[in-house]
C-alpha cells in the first residue's frame, strides 16, 4: 500500500543542562500527534545534532535549553544546517529563555521558541502549521 | 549511472539518508534507484540483534559499533522502533545510547519506525540494507523492535541472527517453543551479573543440544555468551564468534553472498511479489472506488466479505 509522507522530527537536549523531563513530554505529545519523533538524549553537541538530523532525514529539529546557553547553542544549529545545505529542516526551541533573547533567536533563523506554560496543544498546532514533510 | 546511484556509491550521507526516507514512505519512484543500486550490493556483512524489549539491544550495537570502528570497518545501524497503533507516531530513541558515534564519518545510523508491519522489523529494511550495502559499510547491524516470540524476519536478511536474552525470562519450557530461539547463531545472556544466570545459561545449552545430531553432520552450533554491554563486558569475544560464524558461512554454508542463494533469494522475491501484489490491487480498488462500494455492500448486510473480497481479487488477477 501506498504510504503517506509522515512528518518526521528530532527532539534534542543541547548543552551541559541534565533536564530532559520536558524535553520527553514534548516527544510523547509529537508521537500521540502522529509524528515520528528521533530522540537523541542529553548532552548533545550542535555537531551531534546536526549530524543525526541529517541521517535521519527528519524535517524539524526541537531543541531544549533550561541552563542558559541557549543562545550560543540553538545559533549553533543554525549555522552548522545552513553550512551543510541542510537549512529546509526547520529549527525551534523551547525552555527558560527570556524575551529579548527570542528576539534575536528568531532574527538568526530559528523559527519559534516556547516557553514554560505554552499549552503542548499549540506547540503540536505550531508544528502542524509550519512543518511539512519534505516533497522532493 | 543515474546521479542517485553515484552519489550513493560515493557514501554521501545526505543522499542516503533521503533515499531511506523515500523508501520508508513508499515513493514508486525509488524502484528505479534500487534496480541500478542492486549490482553495488552483495558486499556488507549483515548481523541481526533482535530480543526482547530492554535487554540490551541497543547498548550492545553501540559497543559493537566502537569494536568495528577499533578494527577498521566501517558500520551501518538500523534500529526499529514501534509505531503507535492509535496516533501513527512514534519514538525513536534507540539512537541514545548510540550518539556517541554521530560525528563518526565511518558510521551511518537510522531509526525506522515499524508503521504497521509486523515479523520485527518494517517493510523497508531490506531495501535500506541494500542502500547501505551500496554506500560501501563493510558491517550493517540490524536491531529489531523488542520481540516477543514470533517475530523472525531479521533472521532473513542477516548472516548472522543475535538473540538477546537476560536472566530470568521465563522458565525452562519457553526454551523448547518454537520461533525466535530457533533462529539464533549466537545467543548472548546480557546483564550477566544479574540473579539467575547460570540457569538461563543451561536452559538455553539444554535447548542447542537437543540438536547435536545437526552439529554432527557439520551444522553450526550456536554459542551462548556471557556479557555486560554496559560495561563491554565479553563484547569482544562475541565479535570472536560473529567472525567465526562468517568463516563458516563462508566454507561450508554456500558462501556469504546472498544474491547467490538460492533459498535467500527465493524467499526475497516471494516477498517482493507478496508486497507488489497488494500494493497494486489495494492501488486499483482504491482508485475506482470499488474498495469503498465493497465496503458498503458488507455494512448494508448485501453481501458477505469473503464473497466480496473474491469478486475484487480475481479480476485484478485474469
Amino acid at each position: 500500500m501506498r504510504q503517506k509522507r509522515r512528518v518526521r522530527v528530532m527532539v534534542a537536549k543541547p548543552g551541559l543542562d541534565g533536564h530532559d523531563r520536558g524535553a520527553r513530554i514534548i516527544a510523547r505529545a509529537y508521537r500521540d500527534a502522529g509524528f515520528e519523533v528521533v530522540y537523541t538524549g542529553l548532552h548533545q553537541t550542535p555537531e551531534e545534532i546536526v549530524a543525526a538530523a541529517i541521517q535521519e532525514d527528519v524535517d524539524m529539529i526541537g531543541l531544549s535549553s533550561l541552563a542558559g546557553a541557549h543562545k550560543y547553542l540553538f545559533l549553533a544549529v543554525v549555522e552548522l544546517l545552513r553550512e551543510k545545505a541542510a537549512d529546509d529542516i526547520v529549527v525551534c526551541g523551547g525552555g527558560i529563555i527570556p524575551d529579548d533573547d527570542i528576539e534575536k533567536l528568531k532574527e538568526s533563523g530559528v523559527k519559534e521558541v516556547f516557553t514554560p506554560g505554552t499549552p503542548l496543544d499549540d506547540i503540536v498546532k505550531w508544528v502542524q502549521n509550519n512543518v511539512t514533510p519534505r516533497q522532493d | 549511472m543515474n546521479d542517485i546511484v553515484e552519489k550513493i556509491v560515493a557514501g554521501d550521507v545526505r543522499t542516503v539518508a533521503r533515499l531511506i526516507r523515500d523508501i520508508d514512505d513508499g515513493m514508486p519512484e525509488v524502484r528505479e534507484v534500487l534496480k541500478d543500486l542492486y549490482p553495488h550490493t552483495g558486499n556488507a556483512y549483515v548481523i541481526g540483534i533482535t530480543g526482547a524489549p530492554g535487554v540490551g539491544k541497543s547498548t550492545l550495537v553501540d559497543q559493537m559499533v566502537a569494536h568495528l570502528r577499533k578494527r577498521d570497518k566501517t558500520v551501518g545501524v538500523l534500529a526499529v522502533d514501534p509505531t503507535s497503533p492509535f496516533s501513527g507516531g512514534a519514538i525513536l530513541g534507540d539512537r541514545v545510547r548510540m550518539q556517541r558515534h554521530s560525528m563518526d564519518p565511518g558510521v551511518f545510523i537510522r531509526s525506522l519506525a515499524t508503521r504497521g508491519h509486523f515479523g520485527g522489523l518494517t517493510q523497508s529494511t531490506r531495501s535500506a540494507i541494500d542502500v547501505l550495502d551500496a554506500m560501501g559499510k563493510d558491517y550493517i547491524l540490524v536491531e529489531t523492535v523488542g520481540v516477543g516470540q514470533d517475530e523472525v524476519d531479521v533472521v532473513r536478511s542477516a548472516h548472522t541472527t543475535v538473540i538477546v536474552v537476560i536472566p530470568g525470562m521465563g522458565d525452562d519450557i519457553q526454551a523448547i517453543k518454537a520461533g525466535i530461539l530457533e533462529i539464533g547463531d549466537i545467543f548472548l545472556i546480557n546483564k550477566a551479573d544479574r540473579e539467575g544466570c547460570d540457569k538461563t545459561m543451561s536452559d538455553l545449552r539444554m535447548m542447542i543440544e537437543m540438536d547435536q545430531k545437526k552439529y554432527d553432520r557439520g551444522a553450526w552450533k550456536p554459542p551462548i555468551l556471557k556479557i555486560q554491554a554496559v560495561f563491554d563486558k565479553g563484547v569482544a569475544e562475541f565479535i570472536d564468534e560473529i567472525d567465526k560464524h562468517a568463516r563458516y558461512l563462508a566454507d561450508t554454508a554456500g558462501g556469504l553472498d546472498f544474491r547467490a542463494s538460492k533459498t535467500k533469494v527465493r524467499q526475497e522475491l516471494g516477498e517482493m511479489i507478496k508486497a507488489r501484489l497488494i500494493e497494486e490491487v489495494i492501488d486499483r480498488l482504491t482508485e475506482s472506488g470499488d474498495f469503498d462500494r465493497a465496503v458498503e455492500s458488507i455494512i448494508k448486510g448485501k453481501i458477505d466479505p469473503y464473497t466480496a473480497c473474491e469478486n475484487l481479487v480475481l479480476p485484478t488477477l485474469s
